[in-house]
């Protein structure tokens, strides 16, 4: 990675942490503990599959609020406190501080996530006594989570670069709730003829596709993901990814930020 | 020394405010009783529920399956006749999650009981079960929990036969499930196949709530038996001295019987005048058939979660 790039990445990592970003490991150690422990005595013989279900889906959900609401400031917040202007002003070209930005954001959440992982297999430990083989299928489940994250980290940094955080966060999270139906859009669009066929496919494929990266029911009820699917989501979630970002940087770089 | 005074005064009012607001909500538990658990299914639609949780449909089943246990346990314990929300509680757990078995396993259980044991639905509980081997089609405890419920609730040998069959087929299914389509012809609502019935649900279940719900049936199964045996003696002595025992002495003096019969908790039987034979302890026999006292009224459910 270019130097430049590699230092605002990591600023943006030591900034989150001084934020407090990672305070919400605090609340998903509760989330886990309090799972793992009452689970068992509300319900019948699910105790593994909640500590999956529910672990999994925190470390997402922890993970999309924080992309959203920390990527919709890392530009404007930097305008506004006007920091943009200085390092701007230094060799740094526009590109290499919305790379830096992602790549500061993602590690953050490759970290978070990394924590969550442990609780996530701490409880599961707790619960069942020993692991299965099976429990391996949930580090692919983790992995799917964390191409989510890039993908959501890329598009806050799209809308960042033009648009106000309130905004930003607003056109995020509903391109979140999109790609989560991106699937039933793209049903829609075959039930439907003429220009409305090709308006919801076109929107169907341009929506990111959340669904095919979520394989935390299947994990949780040990089945296995094929390497197929990870070769595919991998390459999807990093082209996605590739695109909103060269959006971004064309979009920043016109920007008049006088 | 003001800012002190006031950090002082405000984790009073702080403490002051949660204690009131505590006691308040119990006060209005008091006003409302049961609103917790009302008996309300807000969305009944699974595919709308499915799309509501954003692809984390995995956890909302767990969370509507935890419901359902508390749903049937609630009204399980208040000896409640009717479960109208169970069937549809099932649907959407098993609709969002099509893999949770257990859901599939008890929840056919639950409906398939005769109230208050149950909801009394055999006819949704074979629904369930059917929607649950299409999406599992080689889980053959599903096939054998189909075939059960057609023997026991439903009196339907023929489908209990046809849904062993099919069960016997699937790749490591239970030895027993094709002994069991084999000997329904022949022994088609009789006791023994109730029995072989429950002792394979005891031998093959991993679910300890399971393992008891079974070893009590079989317990009952097994009173049954042993109160006709009884009340058989008993009709023996009547032809032999004109008239019943008064007790059981009486049938161990005639050399017709040895020691005290007790039933499988240790309990003996008791020898009504009219020569029936009866459980000390009916309140821990649920579900026999044989052996009630006259006038004898149920005031505890069948034992169904580990709760009970």
């Amino acid at each position: 990675m270019n130097a430049r790039v590699s230092h605002i990445a990591r600023n943006t990592f030591r900034e989150a942490v001084r934020d407090r970003v990672l305070y919400n490991l605090i609340a998903f150690a509760v989330l886990m503990c309090a799972a793992a422990i009452l689970v068992g005595k509300i319900s019948i013989n699910i105790e593994r599959l909640v500590v999956i279900n529910l672990g999994l889906t925190a470390v997402s959900l922890f993970g999309i609020i924080i992309s959203i609401f920390v990527g919709i400031g890392l530009v404007s917040k930097e305008i506004e406190k006007r920091t943009l202007y200085t390092v701007l002003s230094r060799p740094v070209r526009r590109w290499e501080f919305i790379l830096g930005k992602f790549f500061g954001l993602a590690g953050t959440l490759a970290v978070n996530t990394f924590f969550m992982a442990i609780g996530v297999f701490g409880a599961l430990l707790y619960v069942a006594h020993h692991f299965q083989r099976a429990d391996a299928w949930l580090l692919v489940a983790l992995y799917f989570i964390i191409l989510q994250f890039l993908i959501i980290t890329a598009l806050a940094l799209l809308f960042s670069s033009f648009s106000s955080p309130l905004l930003s966060a607003v056109f995020a999270f509903s391109l979140f709730v999109i790609g989560s139906f991106a699937e039933d859009l793209r049903g829609f669009a075959a039930m439907t003829t003429g220009i409305t066929r090709w308006l919801a496919l076109g929107s169907a494929y341009l929506v990111p596709n959340f669904s095919a990266l979520n394989v935390i029911s299947s994990v949780a009820h040990a089945q296995p993901v094929s390497a197929q699917l990870v070769i595919y989501n991998t390459a999807y979630a990093l082209i996605y990814a590739m695109m909103v970002l060269s959006g971004a940087v064309i979009i920043f770089e016109h920007r008049n930020l006088k | 020394m003001r800012a002190r005074y006031a950090t002082l005064f405000f984790t009073a009012l702080l403490l002051a405010s949660m204690a009131g607001s505590i006691l308040l909500l119990r006060q209005l538990d008091r006003l409302r009783t049961g609103a917790t658990l009302e008996d309300v299914l807000y969305i009944r639609s699974p595919k709308i529920l499915k799309r509501m949780s954003l692809g984390h449909d995995g956890l909302l089943a767990d969370i509507y399956w935890t419901r359902t246990i508390q749903y049937f346990g609630s009204h399980h314990r208040l000896g409640a006749e009717r479960y109208d929300s169970l069937a549809p509680l099932l649907e959407v757990t098993t609709s969002l999650d099509p893999q949770l078995l257990i859901a599939y396993e008890w929840g056919s259980t639950f409906l398939s009981a005769k109230p208050p044991n149950g909801a009394g639905m055999p006819e949704r509980a074979v629904e369930l079960m059917k929607y649950g081997i299409r999406n599992n089609p080689n889980e053959w405890r599903l096939y054998y929990d189909l075939g059960f419920i057609h023997y026991m609730e439903l009196k339907d040998y023929a489908a209990a036969a046809e849904a062993f069959a099919q069960g016997s087929r699937v790749p490591n299914a239970h030895p027993f499930l094709k002994i069991m389509a084999a000997r329904m012809a022949q022994h088609a609502g009789d006791v023994q196949m109730a029995r072989m019935l429950w002792s394979t649900t005891y031998q093959s279940a991993q679910d300890p709530s399971v393992r008891i719900n079974a070893e009590v049936h079989l317990r009952a199964l097994q009173v049954d038996d042993e109160v006709a045996a009884l009340e058989a003696l008993a009709e023996q002595y009547r032809r032999k001295t004109g008239h019943f025992p008064d007790n059981f002495s009486e049938l161990r003096a005639a050399g017709m019987l040895r020691g005290t019969p007790v039933d499988p908790l240790g309990y003996p039987y008791k020898l009504a005048p009219n020569g029936r034979a009866e459980v000390s302890d009916p309140e821990n026999l649920p579900f026999i058939k044989k052996g009630i006292p006259a006038g004898y009224l149920s005031s505890k459910q069948a034992k169904f979660l580990p709760s009970d």
